[in-house]
């Protein structure tokens, strides 16, 4: 008999003593020699895995189920095989971004957002709540037994007051106990050192609790485990539950629900609010990861090696009685008057329910806190939370009120809902729930395509699934919701029901529920996903998860920021959040990192906001702390498309300036280009002020003479008759020579503006000299020169301009004429007829012409003889026009000769015009151009 | 005794005229086509006064008037000269070079008498 207060005295003395060791281990922390910077501690501690569910229920599992206990083994034991590269990898990351739970870590993930994060935390608490009332149950459960020694009284309804309830007051104590232990300061990393080290001595204390239990059932009650199997193998079912590989389609059903429940088991191992805190959170050392791997499984195999002994025991034992299979570990010593047994099985049990409790309430209050309470509170802005000074105290507030409020949510649900189910069934609704986090987590950290909308479809599909498929039903069956709904479906939509969803029927609960959530979690995730795109931020986040193992170190978290902070402002930002000591103390302790003597050295760069950000996120979570400092960096969010555009912006710059050195080098290249134009210019000038000044002399000149002439002619009548004609003639002659000035003047300005026009025909060679020959017949008689003409028989004809070609013929003879000896001038004219064209030479027996003149003279009114002899007659513009023609005919002339042996003047004329002398179009162009040329020259 | 004018031009029917014209005047008259022969006649004949057309051969005006002032027995001879070139600058430039009237071509035959007249003192 065991007396009331003698169970509260010691139970109260274990949560003393665990008290004890937590406050030991914060006091060993506080100084610096932490006791739980221990592998095997670690180990243990990973243990809280192991609750009242595993010890009370593996039992209850095995009796009604037969191997249906060994997933919830199997599944983590499989999945510790996987820790080296995926615990690993978390405990890595929340290291380097300073990850405080499992919402912000996915939440991190994605870009830091506070939507994923909240989202996170609603599935884990709306998730977790069975779970937590399944411990409340079996504590209290555990308690009535031991108070009331009636091992059948447990499946008494509870209609009684709340008030009366036993597990109403294990609520409170636990959420007394667990404020107290959790949540007595704040620490700006999450962790807490107490709570590690009191989780690893409640794993030792069940585990020997369980042993001893085991050992006395299959060695006190019966002769070791060969006694009790074969006493068993007499009861019925039992060798149908224990043996895999019967037949029929209960046996496919058993099958199915292993591989489910394994499945949840190994994703609530690493996705369970409270795992994610002791195995990620609170890792000391990463590498105590290599002992848990083998440590951990053989944890839970020696906790269940007794599971089939002892449920075979009970079901010997209490054959007939309507004993819950549950409570068969209790109940078993008690039966037997082994009341000190029973106390610490109680014990035992205690430890694996107020265990999971604390870590998963802790765990649970942080998400909420810093996930879901914060940003909403950080947002309302008539909280004027922005200007707070101090918020310490609201957040332990915070985390206090949501450990009550989950640990009575638990008891509520507990009281409704608890009975409808066993233990097993509880905790595997709760672990479908956490592995909803699976899809979002798991694919952030191996696939960089992952984005947050992907995260929030996965996991809102999930969930929803989830809550049809297994909460609902967990509801109808406690009464809160109508049994139809379940078994006709909502409407009477026979394909909705809830259990038999689309029509897949012949499924247990669990694995229904598990394909159908997980199917569309991961689908819309990765729909989702690759449907949409990622900002900078989830980029960069994406990056550095996937590739945690590449870059890894503190500090390096932010690719892009931009904006601009003071220190003073991120002081006061982290003193409002972790108060001015902690916050000073951060500072310092970034400055001894960098090297710097005072945090007043500390300049406000992109490194030191991180810092200040990954401290924040401790305090308030990764979401929260990002949206703090970027309030107070003014750090505007750098979306894929800002990045882009800075770049844009920046090619851009190097465009334009590459397109302003372009320019400038154009500007370089037009300024020398018009200095030359305008030396041109002026030469041109110069040129047309010749050219004017040239034929203002040679027009001014006859005229001197006719106007001289007729003045006389008129002043003085009395002038006898042949003087009279003799001034008459001179006037008629100079007149003559103005006309043949004024019409060779014009004659040129079109040639060389290629205004003039021209008569081509089919010319005979012979002609044109024949023609210009007795043109000029008569200057050589005057001269009294003799011409000899040397034209063959046979000429080809050309094309050409005929009386043109005359005209230079004429030119070039009467030039002969006028500068051959005198007397006993001799000239010569002879044609010759080339390969492709035709040749003419005039030869004569004057004076000749210096080599230096013989390009001078075919400049207009420039005449060898200007400087040396008498002036010649002429207007000086023969030569200039005839080597113009020749020209456009595409030939050429020019002149051979030496001072004192006569001249040669020689042109060639191709049979065919070659395309130089250039087309109509060419012509016209060159006369605007010229045509310009001139009225800017007049312009100067 | 008539006064002397010399003629040097090179356009042989503009020194035909003002040869005519000065006759018809009253003044003893030499001619001359080039600059060169214009110098030597200018040292015997020792004009009063001088037509000198600028473009000629060999040398121009402008040299014969240079020439001219640096030679003491020419310094009271008048220089007039003709020019068929009608810039500004061609008159200016004679002038500078001692020139004492310039005349360009084509001139009405009086003036050109009656300057000649006036620059010897005969009116």
């Amino acid at each position: 008999m065991l007396r009331d207060w003698v169970v509260i005295s010691v139970a109260s003395a274990y949560l003393g003593l665990l008290f004890a060791i937590a406050y030991y281990a914060d006091r060993r922390a506080d100084h610096g020699r932490s006791l739980i910077a221990n592998p095997y501690i670690y180990s243990l501690s990973l243990a809280v895995y192991a609750t009242a569910w595993t010890f009370y229920g593996s039992v209850g599992r095995a009796v009604s189920t037969g191997v249906g206990f060994l997933p919830i083994y199997i599944g983590p034991t499989l999945m510790c095989v996987l820790w080296w590269i995926l615990l690993r990898k978390m405990i890595l990351i929340s290291k380097v971004h300073r990850i405080t739970s499992l919402a912000d870590f996915i939440a991190s993930r994605y870009g830091k957002s506070a939507l994923v994060a909240g989202l996170v935390t609603v599935i884990a608490v709306i998730g977790i709540l069975p779970y937590i009332s399944l411990q409340l149950k079996a504590i209290s459960t555990a308690f009535q037994i031991v108070h009331s020694h009636d091992v059948e009284v447990l499946r008494a309804s509870r209609e009684g007051p709340f008030i009366a309830d036993t597990a109403f007051y294990v609520a409170l104590i636990l959420a007394a106990f667990t404020i107290i232990f959790g949540t007595r300061h704040l620490d700006a990393s999450e962790r807490h050192e107490g709570m590690v080290a009191a989780i690893a001595f409640e794993s030792l204390v069940k585990l020997i609790a369980f042993l001893a239990v085991g050992a006395f059932v299959t060695y006190g009650m019966f002769d070791g485990f060969g006694d009790v199997f074969t006493r068993a193998r007499a009861l019925p079912r039992v060798e149908e539950l224990f043996v895999i590989g019967g037949s029929g389609d209960a046996h496919a059903g058993i099958l199915a629900s292993l591989y489910s429940a394994s499945f949840f088991s190994m994703l609530a191992i690493m996705f369970l609010p409270r795992q994610f805190q002791v195995s990620v959170v609170e890792n000391v050392d990463v590498n105590h990861v290599k002992t848990a791997i083998w440590l951990f499984p053989l944890y839970m195999l020696v906790i269940n090696l007794f599971v089939p002994a002892i449920a075979f025991g009970g079901m010997l034992h209490f054959a007939g009685a309507s004993v819950d299979p549950d409570t068969y570990v209790l109940t078993l010593p008690l039966a037997n008057g082994h009341n000190g047994l029973g106390l610490l099985v109680f014990i035992g049990g205690l430890s694996a329910a107020t265990g999971m409790v604390i870590v998963e309430t802790i765990a649970l209050s942080t998400m909420v806190c810093n996930d879901l309470a914060m940003p909403l509170l950080l947002r309302w802005r008539a909280l004027r939370l922005n200007e707070r000074k101090d918020l310490t105290g609201l957040l332990l507030g915070i985390r206090r009120a949501a450990i009550l409020v989950m640990l009575l949510l638990g008891y509520l649900y507990f009281r409704v809902a608890g009975e409808a189910y066993a233990l097993v069934s509880i905790g595997l609704i709760s672990f479908a729930a956490v592995a909803q986090f699976a899809p979002a987590c798991l694919g952030g950290l191996f696939w960089k395509g992952g984005t947050r909308a992907g995260a929030l479809a996965g996991l809102s599909a999930g969930f929803i699934v989830w809550l049809y498929t297994l909460l609902v039903p967990a509801f109808a069956r406690s009464g809160w919701v109508p049994m139809s709904l379940v078994d006709a479906g909502p409407f009477g939509i026979e394909l909705l029901r809830p259990l038999q969803l689309l029509g897949l029927t012949g499924l247990d609960q669990i694995t229904h529920g598990m394909i159908w959530s997980m199917l569309a979690n991961v689908g819309a995730y990765v729909a989702t996903s690759l449907a949409t795109t990622q900002s900078a931020v989830e980029h960069s986040q994406a990056t550095l998860f996937v590739d945690a193992f590449k870059h890894s170190v503190v500090g390096t978290g932010s690719l892009f920021w931009r904006g601009g902070v003071s220190v003073q402002e991120l002081r006061a930002l982290l003193a409002r959040f972790l108060g001015a000591e902690k916050a000073d103390d951060t500072l310092d302790s970034y400055a001894r990192q960098r090297r710097l003597r005072s945090a007043w050295e500390v300049e406000a760069d992109a490194n030191l906001i991180q810092f200040a950000e990954t401290k924040l996120a401790g305090a308030i979570g990764g979401a929260s702390a990002h949206a703090m400092v970027a309030s107070v960096v003014k750090e505007a969010p750098l979306s894929m498309d800002e990045v882009m555009s800075i770049l844009d912006e920046a090619s851009q710059i190097m465009k334009y300036s590459r397109e302003l050195e372009q320019k400038s080098r154009e500007l370089a290249s037009a300024y020398s280009e018009l200095r030359s134009a305008n030396e041109r210019l002026k030469e041109l000038d110069k040129m047309k002020d010749d050219f004017v000044s040239h034929v203002s002399h040679e027009l001014r000149t006859p005229l001197t003479s006719i106007r001289s002439f007729s003045e006389i002619l008129q002043d003085y009548p009395q002038l006898d008759a042949p003087t009279r004609s003799k001034y008459l003639s001179v006037i008629i002659q100079e007149a003559e020579r103005l006309t043949r000035l004024i019409n060779q003047v014009l004659d040129l300005s079109k040639i060389e503006a290629g205004r003039a026009e021209w008569q081509m025909e089919d010319v005979n060679p012979r002609e044109v000299i024949d023609h210009a020959v007795a043109a000029t017949s008569r200057l050589f008689a005057e001269k009294a020169a003799t011409l000899e003409v040397d034209l063959p028989a046979d000429v080809p004809r050309i094309v050409a301009d005929r009386d043109r070609l005359v005209q230079v013929v004429i030119n070039l003879l009467s030039n002969a004429a006028k500068f051959c000896a005198d007397p006993g001038g001799r000239v010569s004219v002879s044609l010759r007829v080339l390969a492709d064209g035709i040749r003419v030479d005039v030869r004569d027996n004057g004076m000749g012409i210096a080599p230096k003149d013989h390009e001078v003279i075919f400049e207009k009114f420039r005449q060898a003889g200007d400087t040396l002899t008498a002036k010649p007659r002429g207007t000086g513009l023969g030569l200039p026009i005839s080597r113009e023609i020749i020209k456009h005919l595409g030939g050429r002339l020019w002149v051979e000769s030496e001072l004192g042996k006569g001249a040669t003047f020689s042109f060639v004329v191709p049979l065919v015009r070659r395309a130089e002398a250039g087309g109509e179009a060419g012509e016209e162009k060159e006369t605007e151009a010229f045509g310009a040329r001139m009225a800017q020259a007049k312009a100067h | 005794m008539p006064k002397k004018v010399l003629i040097a031009d090179d356009e042989s029917n503009i020194v035909m005229s003002l040869q005519f014209l000065m006759e018809a005047a009253g003044y003893e008259v030499r001619t001359v086509a080039d600059g060169e022969a214009a110098l030597q006649v200018l040292r015997e004949f020792r004009p009063d006064l001088v037509l000198l057309d600028v473009m000629m051969p060999k040398k121009n005006g402008y040299e014969i008037c240079q020439a001219m002032r640096e030679m003491p027995a020419l310094q009271g001879t008048k220089v007039v000269m003709l020019t068929a070139k009608g810039r500004e600058i061609d008159a200016e430039k004679g002038l500078a070079l001692g020139a004492d009237a310039y005349v360009t071509k084509p001139f009405a035959t009086k003036d050109l008498v009656a300057k000649v007249k006036a620059m010897l003192g005969d009116t």
